[in-house]
């Protein structure tokens, strides 16, 4: 049994995920080709951690996120939690699958089911899993609510009543109302102002602590991921480019790409205006990726051969693997 | 510098919006200037009313309930508020001009590139007609497209974001103007296209030797673009200096727990900063005091019964807090 030992440390293993969807043209509307969203990554989170996934619109983060919770099917690879394959689970053991693994999404404003009463929003998980007595269920919700610094009125309340970070403590309530191992954050504060993004990331930290979460946090500001995370994943076109430790990311990057990307952020700082490296062009189309490396064509450091081998994720340091042809 | 004319000068603003029979203000006594040449940032979080700051100095408020109350607005020492439209026409995209945030609603998506660039030639220079494509072709090769030649006759559709913003800085420089506001330029954009829209900027201001008003929420983009900042909110300027000093000695109590609330990437914080509450609505905007009062951590009982006035601490900065005002018996010693 070579998974036990993988069970008590990893809680989420993914291996070669790929997800690909399909292109329908012609009067058939017959597949005409592939948009590889997802194209081969590998990754592990260990229990308790907060593994950061970034990158830029369109690098397949977000397909990546929903595919691990299984809410796409996978076009090829193998995902297992808590050592158990649930890559091609179906009907009722899909359905208790979801207990443990919550998502918690982008847009507070399309999230919520306008017409239903916060109250039955962050309840509904609750019942449609049988979980609690209906006069234990309204105590149980309330202290959920006040626990994400709701006030107690808010059960009463419809979504459209509340502002932007008010609506993403309900959706991240909602998400621990089943007390799941892991959450997947797709892009949780992007759409909230700085003051109000810091009090939803310090809630998600305490919440992560205090209920022993697992945090697959999504998201394309480095800098918020880099604050959030304990390992960090890089993503460019459907594919992990460098993985590492958070402070190592940032210390010491290999992959040009993750140069690039720290360097392109602006720093609060004006008397330390970054020394910027421009990548030029825009990102390809992943329904027709480059040859070899996906990055070569913007890549300041590319070699003849980048654009024949497609590079592997290898460990070049301790913890820190990257796939690039200049560390292999 | 501070002797130098001002290029624009907003003085005493107040932009009001009717809602149902009562008026509004979004923006509210807001003076600053710009210099020849210089980048001047407004920063704030949405609905502080930088937005609509920049449409009334261009003059592209809704008609139907959007309405200058009062104020000037000083372009060269000209006062447009009163312009008609007509007058307005000609300082549009000639003298100033704008770019905004969202490339795609901007550019019209049935006509292409080389027909809107071609327009802005057409009605502000006496160009040939002959003359017109040729420099459009050169404006598109001036903000780095490199198929300039083919792209003109293309639709917005065919560009990618960061082409859009490109296509949209070439319209807006096309006649030289001496002033360019930019409203969140690179907020819709990935940010390694936001550093090469950033670049291009810098490039061309300098180029066309332009003065600039450039409005974003990000701080980082701020620290990296400006001479001067303006910090405003809820309709209200807070803070107004030089870059260096609204990072390193910033006065407003919003001012600092804002730069406490971003997560940086250069050092290692648990727990970040937070401003409790949200900013108020239009609606719900306290009738008198500061409008910062009640998510302020500094507040003290007669914050939210005395109108703080936007006043220069030291030269060259200015804060609307009554812990610096002067004829206020608590100021100094309150603040250390």
């Amino acid at each position: 049994m070579a998974n036990d030992a993988v069970k008590s440390e990893h809680l989420l293993q993914v291996q070669e995920l790929k997800k690909y969807y399909p292109v329908r043209g012609g009067f058939l509307r017959r597949k005409v080709g592939d948009v590889k969203a997802v194209d081969n990554i590998s990754l592990e989170l260990k229990r308790g951690e907060t593994f950061g996934l970034v990158g830029e619109s369109g690098c397949g983060k977000s397909t990546a996120g929903r595919t691990i919770t299984r809410l796409f099917k996978p076009t090829a690879g193998k995902i297992f939690f808590e050592g158990r394959d649930i890559t091609s689970l179906r009907g009722s053991e899909l359905r208790d699958l979801r207990q443990d693994i919550q998502m918690v999404f982008q847009d507070p404003f399309a999230s919520l089911n306008p017409k239903m009463m916060v109250g039955s929003i962050v309840s509904e998980p609750l019942i449609n899993y049988g979980k609690g007595s209906e006069s234990k269920l309204k105590e149980e919700v309330m202290n959920l609510l006040s626990r994400v610094g709701l006030p107690e009125d808010a059960y009463y309340k419809y979504p459209h009543e509340f502002s932007g970070g008010q609506r993403q403590r309900i959706g991240i309530a909602r998400a621990l109302a089943l007390k799941p191992k892991l959450i997947v954050a797709d892009e949780p504060v992007s759409a909230l102002d700085v003051s109000v993004q810091s009090q939803v990331l310090n809630l998600l930290k305490e919440l992560q602590q205090e209920f022993n979460l697992t945090l697959l946090f999504i998201a394309h500001d480095l800098s918020v991921v880099k604050h959030m995370s304990d390992r960090i994943g890089v993503m460019y076109l459907g594919n992990l480019v460098e993985v590492a430790d958070a402070q190592d990311i940032y210390a010491d990057p290999k992959h040009p790409y993750t140069q690039a990307l720290i360097s392109a952020i602006p720093q609060p700082d004006p008397r330390n205006k970054s020394k910027r490296i421009i990548l030029s062009g825009d990102v390809p189309s992943p329904q027709n990726p480059p040859t070899g490396c996906p990055f070569h064509p913007r890549c300041p450091k590319a070699m003849p051969e980048c654009s024949d081998k497609k590079p592997q994720l290898r460990e070049v340091n301790r913890d820190h693997r990257v796939s690039c042809l200049l560390y292999e | 510098m501070s002797t130098q004319e001002s290029l624009l000068k907003v003085q005493n603003l107040h932009t009001g919006f009717e809602i149902e029979g009562k008026t509004y203000y979004a923006v509210k006594d807001v003076s600053f200037d710009v210099k020849p040449k210089e980048v001047v940032c407004v920063v704030g979080e949405s609905g502080c009313g930088k937005s609509v700051m920049s449409l009334s100095i261009m003059d592209l408020l809704p008609k139907h309930n959007g309405k200058i109350a009062q104020g000037e607005i000083l372009f060269k020492g000209k006062d447009l508020v009163p312009l008609s439209d007509n007058e307005m026409n000609q300082i549009r995209g000639k003298d100033i001009s704008m770019i905004f945030q969202e490339p795609m609603t901007a550019l019209n998506p049935v006509l292409s590139i080389g027909f809107q660039l071609d327009e802005v030639l057409i009605n502000h220079t006496t160009s040939k007609n002959e003359e017109i494509r040729r420099k459009s072709i050169s404006l598109l090769q001036q903000v780095g497209i490199s198929r300039a030649d083919q792209v003109v006759n293309e639709y917005p559709h065919q560009l990618s974001g960061g082409m859009r913003q490109r296509v949209m800085i070439a319209m807006a420089i096309a006649c030289q103007p001496q002033l360019l506001i930019a409203d969140e330029p690179t907020t819709a954009l990935d940010v390694t296209v936001q550093a090469q829209i950033l670049e291009l900027i810098t490039k061309i201001q300098e180029e066309v030797g332009m003065a600039m008003l450039l409005i974003t929420h990000d701080l980082g983009v701020v620290a990296e673009m400006a001479d001067r900042v303006v910090v405003m909110y809820a309709g209200q300027v807070v803070e107004y200096t030089d870059a260096d000093r609204l990072f390193y000695a910033p006065k407003h109590p919003y001012t600092k727990a804002l730069l406490d609330s971003i997560p940086r990437m250069d050092e290692t914080r648990e727990v970040l900063n937070t401003i409790k509450g949200i900013v108020p609505s239009l609606k719900n905007m306290p009738a008198k005091g500061c409008r910062f009062v009640d998510r302020c951590p500094s507040a003290m009982p007669e914050c939210a019964e005395i109108d703080p006035q936007l006043g220069e601490v030291e030269k060259g900065h200015a804060v609307r807090c009554i812990l610096y005002d002067a004829s206020h018996p608590e100021k100094e010693a309150e603040v250390k």
